[in-house]
């Protein structure tokens, strides 16, 4: 078969003169806008939000029920349900257990592995869109994606809170009333943290999604890791691992509602966070970068 | 087997090949899918690439596109080379790779206008009129606005050319475009490829039908097993396979000694008589020495083997091919 191999000038230096003569724009946010339509536009992610806002709603609904008439319960308990803003606080705590990891592992799936299962992946790639551009688009839109569940549950939370329980004074975890303008920012302050920690979740989810073609096994996966991190942050037995746990931090958000806000443990909590975030955006990229597209 | 020889000269310098490869090889394992790859596509061509299923057409084609590295070998696609050049390179070529793959739950128009803003050489302004016009171009303009999931294989296939189609093209490499498509989607194809190559495209179609081929390529490559086994022009591949000579009589054994003194190799009988290479010996002398030496000709016919036998010859199917 040599005799049919041409001998081929070398090919460095040889002149691009009409191949990539095109100029690209450097920037452009319509990859990243046309992904967050992906998203938004599938019917089993809106299905998700609804259940992520259903949480607090519930929450609001059964505390007004079940709570006792003015002047006839104990203290504390009038003085926090005088403000409706406990209801998201409390929402996010009972839906960062599952409902959120759940939906950031759906969308970690999807992001590699669900365009890989498609098919869609090899052609975005011969668009072209360069390997680490694709892969920081998927990991922006997975932030996104995290800020925008922790939104729902928070704005539905709010809207249902204060139409059951009105906007009075919050009172903190230190005991102390502090007024409902200044609560709101302790809320969306709240809100960012635990954002900042799914984001950082989102990054182990992208490094799983991209070894293998099988969206729902990408979201198992983060599945597991999420739940085995829980387990192991409840074993005291092994509270040296603690620090190193992504979740270790995540239920500290409490801390910002004392009053004055605690920082320690949200600021151990973020560097974790970025150092997950980071480890985790490093493999998937050294993976994504090399991977044989056989898809 | 054939051994023919590139249809361009061997220093034919990169920039007017469209596609150049130079020992391009993927091995899987210890299986090589790919071995040994010299592929010469000059600008302007219709390539035919040719070969069995399962031969490594696909593997070659990926490999051109950047998405799998090679294990060995290098190549060089529009000049630039793979995958270094990838990014400057690809949003000069379209293509279209193993079958359709879009997102069932977009319609055909939103799947096109995904693809489109992913470029970052397409101008967001003319998105929608290019988007349109590709769709148009493969008749897929009215059921734009379906799901894709409703889509059947043949509107998919349609809709992957279009997204090949959407901006202006030097290079279009299609693996196996007519899969799932209905005769006349196929007689379509056809005369979009005529078109498009009428324009100055150069168009690399990948095929396991060479009926498709055989009326669009002007050039083939076969593969085999990995391998090419033969490359050139239309004309010089099917040259390069020797015609056969088939006479009709009722003395087989005279008529083979008789073909087999005169120069004829591979004379064998066949039903109802004998057939042989003539390797250059004039058809009239054959029959002249036939009746001279009393074997009666009831029929004498020489034939240039079609694509389909060359086909069968170079990649061996079900043949024994030595003759």
């Amino acid at each position: 078969m040599s005799a049919a191999d041409p001998v081929l000038a070398d090919v460095h230096g040889a002149d691009p003169q009409d191949a990539g003569a095109t100029v690209a724009r450097r920037l452009s946010t319509r990859l990243l806008r046309s992904e967050l339509r992906l998203i938004a536009g599938r019917r089993r992610n809106q299905m998700g939000l609804l259940v992520l806002a259903a949480v607090p709603v519930l929450i609001a609904v059964a505390v007004r029920l079940s709570s006792p008439r003015e002047g006839r319960g104990p203290d504390f308990l009038s003085s926090i349900t005088s403000n409706g803003l406990f209801v998201p606080l409390a929402a996010l705590s009972v839906e960062l257990g599952l409902f959120l990891p759940l939906a950031i592992a759906m969308l970690a799936g999807d992001s590699v592995a669900g365009e890989a299962n498609l098919g869609t992946l090899r052609y975005l790639l011969t668009v072209p869109v360069g390997r680490t551009r694709l892969l920081v688009t998927k990991y922006i839109s997975l932030m996104i994606g995290a800020l925008w569940g922790v939104a729902v549950v928070v704005v539905a939370g709010t809207i249902a809170g204060i139409a059951l329980f009105g906007t009075g004074p919050m009172l903190t975890l230190s005991g102390t009333e502090i007024s409902f303008g200044s609560a709101v920012w302790r809320v969306v302050l709240v809100s960012l943290y635990v954002a900042a920690g799914l984001a950082a979740l989102a990054a182990v989810g992208l490094f799983i999604s991209t070894l293998t073609e099988q969206p729902l096994a990408a979201t198992v996966a983060l599945m597991i890791f999420t739940i085995l991190s829980w387990i192991a942050v409840s074993v005291p037995q092994i509270s040296w691992l603690h620090p190193y746990l992504l979740v270790n931090q995540w239920m500290a958000f409490g801390d910002l509602l004392r009053d004055p806000p605690f920082w320690d443990n949200i600021a151990q909590g973020l560097w974790v966070d970025l150092a997950y975030a980071v480890v985790f955006g490093l493999l998937a990229w050294a993976r994504f970068a090399g991977k044989d597209i056989t898809s | 087997m054939t051994e023919l020889l590139p249809a361009q000269p061997a220093s034919a310098p990169e920039r007017d090949l469209a596609i150049a490869t130079r020992g391009l090889t993927k091995r899987f394992g210890s299986r090589a899918a790919v071995d040994d790859l010299g592929l010469v596509v000059p600008r302007g061509s219709v390539y035919g690439f040719l070969g069995p299923n399962g031969s490594g057409k696909t593997t070659t084609i990926r490999m051109l596109l950047g998405l799998v590295r090679p294990s060995a070998g290098t190549s060089t696609l529009l000049g630039q080379s793979i995958p270094a050049g990838a990014q400057a390179v690809l949003p000069h070529v379209g293509s279209l790779v193993e079958g359709p793959a879009f997102h069932p739950y977009l319609s055909g128009r939103a799947n096109l206008q995904r693809l489109d803003a992913a470029d970052l050489t397409a101008d967001p302004r003319t998105s929608r009129q290019r988007v349109d016009a590709a769709l148009d171009r493969v008749g897929l303009l009215a059921t734009a606005g379906k799901r894709y999931r409703a889509y059947s294989l043949g509107m998919r296939q349609r809709l992957a050319i279009a997204a090949a189609l959407l901006m202006p093209r030097e290079l279009l490499v299609l693996d196996e475009p007519t899969n799932g498509l209905d005769p006349q989607g196929t007689r379509e194809v056809r005369h979009l490829v005529a078109s498009l190559a009428s324009d100055g495209t150069t168009v690399f179609v990948s095929s396991h039908l060479l009926s498709e081929v055989e009326q669009m390529c002007t050039h083939l490559g076969v593969m085999s097993d990995g391998r090419l086994v033969a490359q050139g022009s239309t004309s010089e591949v099917r040259g390069g396979a020797a015609p056969t000579a088939r006479i009709l009589t009722d003395q087989p054994t005279e008529a083979t000694r008789i073909m087999s003194e005169l120069g004829l190799t591979g004379v064998e009988a066949m039903p109802g008589g004998v057939r042989g290479t003539p390797n250059g010996v004039a058809p009239e002398k054959i029959v002249a020495a036939l009746v001279q030496g009393g074997v009666g000709v009831k029929e004498f016919i020489v034939t240039s083997p079609s694509l389909e036998d060359l086909f069968v010859a170079l990649t061996g199917e079900g043949f024994d091919v030595s003759g």
